[in-house]
């Protein structure tokens, strides 16, 4: 049965740019859909995430070191009173005297609190995602989250993934890109997932004096994956020279006061001279230097084009039309990457309302459209989700690598992820309002993009609970 | 399925952390190899970069202790290596495979890079599995392998990817399937996999067939649990605790699969967590815990294969090696040439195959990395020739493409 075209616009500006229908949505927006999402890029802090019960991610580091020391210490007081014990002689450094060892009961775990602080961050996240009227704004979030990924199961970056998006990636989504690339970088974050905190200038002060030297992981994903993309004609001499010229840029330990946490800029490991970077010098006389050579890699004319080939390919198609792309790149260009500029040329753009909706929700986004759609008597919690998208392949800020997830269709339905799905669907659906009818919620949520196939799949169930099932199975539900 | 299947698969750290994934493909190896031999091959890839001057360690070479400072093995002491041929040392966390070494069920083939001379993961997987010259592929050399003895009615192509990506290696237009554990121990419905079954049938044929493999997967699992519940465990079971089950548990479902009667004969595993550029940790740390937890997995993977051992290859490979000088943070970075491991039953091992270029600073790829002086993709042409039976025109095109250059080796298996 053909919908009418505005309820094919909502559907779709619900689902290529959303999250996903929660019941009343589709009709709720009916003609406005395209308005609704314009409107939505007009203010620049709707993405925050405010009166929100959750650190900063300087104290959220710090919290966690402060334990990660108190450890330390009570197990070298242990060892020794041990030595102490078995009459060994142990060399004592000054003043010490002999204690008992310290009740461990007393002390935080600092792995049980860096998993508190993920889970109670993915808590948050998730409510967002279930509650919100723009969509858009959530998924240009998970798209620059994902663009300027980094891994929470590399160490304290389990304590700071969350902040991170916070920080880093929501101020930013309808702001500059080079003020998110700049955020990025310099965040405590990325500067340990990275490695960027262990980089010394083989010739600055504390290389020399400590025999430390280059650490380029930080700037060769930069170049490759943050900025100009692999084929953006940057050579190894590139990478080493903007290892250079970042060195010094790290984290403030809980020695360093107020800094402690947060990016801290210690000239002391600064590599002395001028580097070359794509053809242009940069003089390393201080921190900005490096970000100098940011802002020209964000400007730069192989980052628009990386930029706009990963913003299609991820709203659009997983190969997506060279039109699209151009449009986006040519945006990027001309307004220096204004990112809501580029969002509103992605949705006025004809091929994002024309293309069949082919792409597979990843393994989040098809729960969290479960959630926005389905008639739950209690919303399932977050705990839960977290796991499930785990088991199904995408671990919450724990990307396989620097790349990210990927796009491709074959990256997410695979056949027993697709089963697995199903499996959630038995379990799920007998949580539901038992008021609830599966063909009219099918109307409500898919409405314009339901087919006559599936409308009559749902109508044939043995059961609600069958027909619910087939609902959120269905092609429609399942992809974008 | 048992609570043992589902004990070993829902604990699983692998899905967790992201640190290995399986893929498997089944195989009717009885008409495409002559004689009794019912071959199997396992593919790891260690992603990340190994550190090949670590886990084979040139103790013989002067200028390597010169390079390496003090994350360096050496012949004797606190750092001392486990004694290969004199030259080479292996990192002293890898005991079950130095006795597979002695048993000559190990070889070690040194200095030797897939033809790709850049620096990054990315590339350097995509090539590594693609197994191209150079540039991108949208399939992987195992895959066109298979695809060839497809063609030639020898393969049933059902296989399993255990986790959500199929890696590239595996990727392409023989058929692989991904199998992910239970998410919940709940069974489902006939009558509702019937209904969907005919729902994607009409409107979305990629759902149509992935479902229906899905539920393919989920019987041979099923059977293959049934089965291994009823094998007697093998002495020395149990030796892994939970400190490598990340390793431990990935290898085990492989031999799971690769051992039972009319299971997969192909597999792929791999294990994240090689790009060592801090704080390496060669013996007791990052890098020493890595190899202490394949060295268990090769163990595992060993013992539950039983008796089918002896017709097993498992070849280890990675993307590039690691920078010959130790960096300035106790760590090595994206290098050139590395070291690749051929072991199982049915190879001929208890050797070192290395045409080494040595470590001077002359000797150096770009001043700065161990020289490949052989290509992997030989290596790998020797293990698919010899002991699958794919024949050399195959080889030469379709599944190494422009690889004149890199000749199949030779004599990789025992007789």
């Amino acid at each position: 049965m053909a919908q009418p075209p505005a309820l094919r616009e909502a559907q779709i500006a619900l689902r290529r740019f959303g999250l996903g229908a929660r019941p009343d949505e589709v009709h709720r927006l009916g003609t406005g859909a395209r308005d609704a999402l314009e409107a939505s890029l007009k203010d620049s802090r709707a993405a925050a995430l405010a009166d929100i019960d959750l650190d900063a991610s300087n104290i959220a580091l710090a919290n966690v070191q402060l334990a990660q020391q108190q450890r330390r210490a009570l197990r070298e007081a242990t060892q020794e009173a041990m030595r102490e014990a078995a009459g060994v002689p142990y060399p004592r450094t000054q003043g010490a005297s002999p204690t008992a060892p310290p009740d461990k009961s007393g002390f935080a775990r600092p792995n049980l609190m860096r998993g508190e602080v993920y889970q109670d961050e993915a808590a948050v996240r998730f409510d967002r995602f279930v509650t919100t009227d723009h969509g858009f704004l959530e998924r240009l979030v998970l798209f620059w989250s994902n663009h300027f990924c980094v891994s929470a199961a590399k160490g304290n970056v389990r304590a700071l993934a969350g902040a991170y998006e916070r920080e880093v990636i929501r101020p930013h989504v309808l702001g500059s890109f080079t003020d998110m690339l700049l955020a990025s970088a310099k965040h405590p974050a990325m500067l340990i997932y990275l490695d960027n905190q262990l980089s010394f200038g083989p010739n600055s002060a504390a290389g020399l004096n400590r025999k430390r030297g280059l650490n380029e992981n930080l700037a060769r994903e930069l170049l490759e994956l943050h900025t100009l993309g692999v084929n953006g004609g940057y050579t190894q001499d590139d990478v080493t020279n903007l290892a250079r010229l970042i060195t010094g840029w790290t984290v403030g330990g809980l020695g360093q006061g107020k800094r402690a946490g947060t990016f801290m800029y210690v000239v002391q490991r600064r590599e002395p001279g001028t580097f070359a970077l794509l053809g242009k010098r940069y003089d390393n006389m201080g921190v900005d230097a490096g970000e100098r050579a940011l802002r020209d890699l964000a400007a730069h004319p192989a980052t628009a084009r990386h930029v706009a080939t990963k913003f299609a390919a991820h709203f659009i198609a997983e190969t997506p039309p060279p039109t699209i792309v151009a449009k986006l790149e040519a945006s990027f260009k001309a307004t220096g990457g204004d990112l809501a500029a580029l969002a509103r040329t992605l949705i006025t753009a004809d091929e994002a309302w024309s293309l069949p909706a082919k792409k597979m929700l990843p393994p989040n986004d098809f729960l969290v459209a479960a959630v926005r759609g389905l008639p739950f008597r209690q919303r399932p919690r977050s705990a839960e989700i977290v796991r499930l998208s785990n088991q199904l392949g995408q671990p919450l800020w724990q990307v396989p690598s620097p790349k990210g997830w990927p796009e491709e269709n074959d990256a997410w339905a695979g056949p027993s992820a697709l089963r697995e799905r199903l499996r959630i669907a038995e379990v799920v659906v007998g949580q539901m309002d038992r008021q609830a009818d599966p063909r009219a919620l099918a109307d409500d949520i898919l409405g314009g993009a339901l087919t006559e196939k599936t409308r009559q799949a749902i109508a044939r169930a043995e059961t609600k609970e069958q027909g619910f099932q087939l609902l959120v199975m269905s092609p429609e539900f399942q992809r974008r | 399925m048992s609570c043992t299947e589902d004990a070993l698969l829902s604990r699983r750290g692998l899905l967790r952390t992201g640190a290995a994934s399986l893929a498997l493909w089944s195989f009717m190896p009885r008409s495409a190899i002559a004689g009794t031999r019912d071959p199997r091959l396992l593919t790891i890839v260690l992603r990340g970069g190994l550190d090949g001057l670590s886990m084979v360690a040139p103790i013989g070479d002067p200028d390597y202790a010169r390079l390496r400072q003090h994350i360096a093995l050496a012949a004797n002491g606190d750092r001392a290596g486990l004694a290969l041929d004199g030259f080479f040392a292996l990192n002293p966390n890898l005991p079950f495979l130095h006795g597979l070494y002695q048993k000559k069920e190990a070889l070690i083939a040194h200095a030797i890079h897939t033809p790709y001379r850049g620096r990054s993961h990315f590339d350097g997987q995509d090539l590594l599995e693609a197994g191209t010259a150079t540039g991108r592929a949208d399939d992987g050399w195992l895959n066109r392998a298979l695809a060839g003895l497809v063609h030639a009615g020898k393969v049933s192509p059902k296989g399993l990817a255990m986790d959500a990506v199929v890696p590239l290696v595996m990727r392409g237009k023989a058929e692989v399937l991904s199998w992910i554990p239970k998410v919940y121990n709940v069974p489902l419905r006939d009558s509702t996999i019937a209904r969907l079954m005919d729902l994607y049938a009409e409107t979305d044929p990629m759902l149509a067939k992935a479902f229906a493999q899905g539920m393919e997967i989920q019987r041979v699992a099923d059977a293959g649990t049934a089965a291994a519940a009823q094998m007697p465990m093998p002495q020395g079971q149990q030796p892994t605790g939970q400190r490598f089950r990340d390793f431990t548990d990935a290898a085990a479902a492989a031999a799971k699969f690769l051992a039972a009667a009319d299971g997969p004969r192909i597999g792929a595993l791999s294990y994240n967590g090689w790009d060592t550029h801090a704080n390496e940790g060669v013996i007791q740390g990052q890098l020493g815990n890595r190899l202490a937890g394949l060295d268990l997995a090769l163990k595992t993977f060993q013992e539950r294969m039983g008796a089918a051992w002896k017709d097993t290859v498992v070849v280890v490979i990675t993307e590039f090696g690691r920078t010959a000088r130790v960096n300035g943070t106790d760590g090595t970075d994206h290098g050139m040439a590395t070291c690749a491991l051929v072991l199982g039953g049915a190879v001929k091992g208890g050797r070192v195959l290395a045409d080494w270029p040595g470590l001077k600073e002359a000797a150096l790829y770009e001043n700065r990395d161990l020289k490949p002086t052989s290509d992997l993709r030989g290596l790998l042409k020797g293990v698919l020739r010899d002991h699958l039976g794919i024949p050399d025109g195959a080889l030469g095109r379709g599944v190494f493409p422009d690889s004149a250059t890199a000749k199949a080796v030779d004599g990789l298996l025992a007789a």
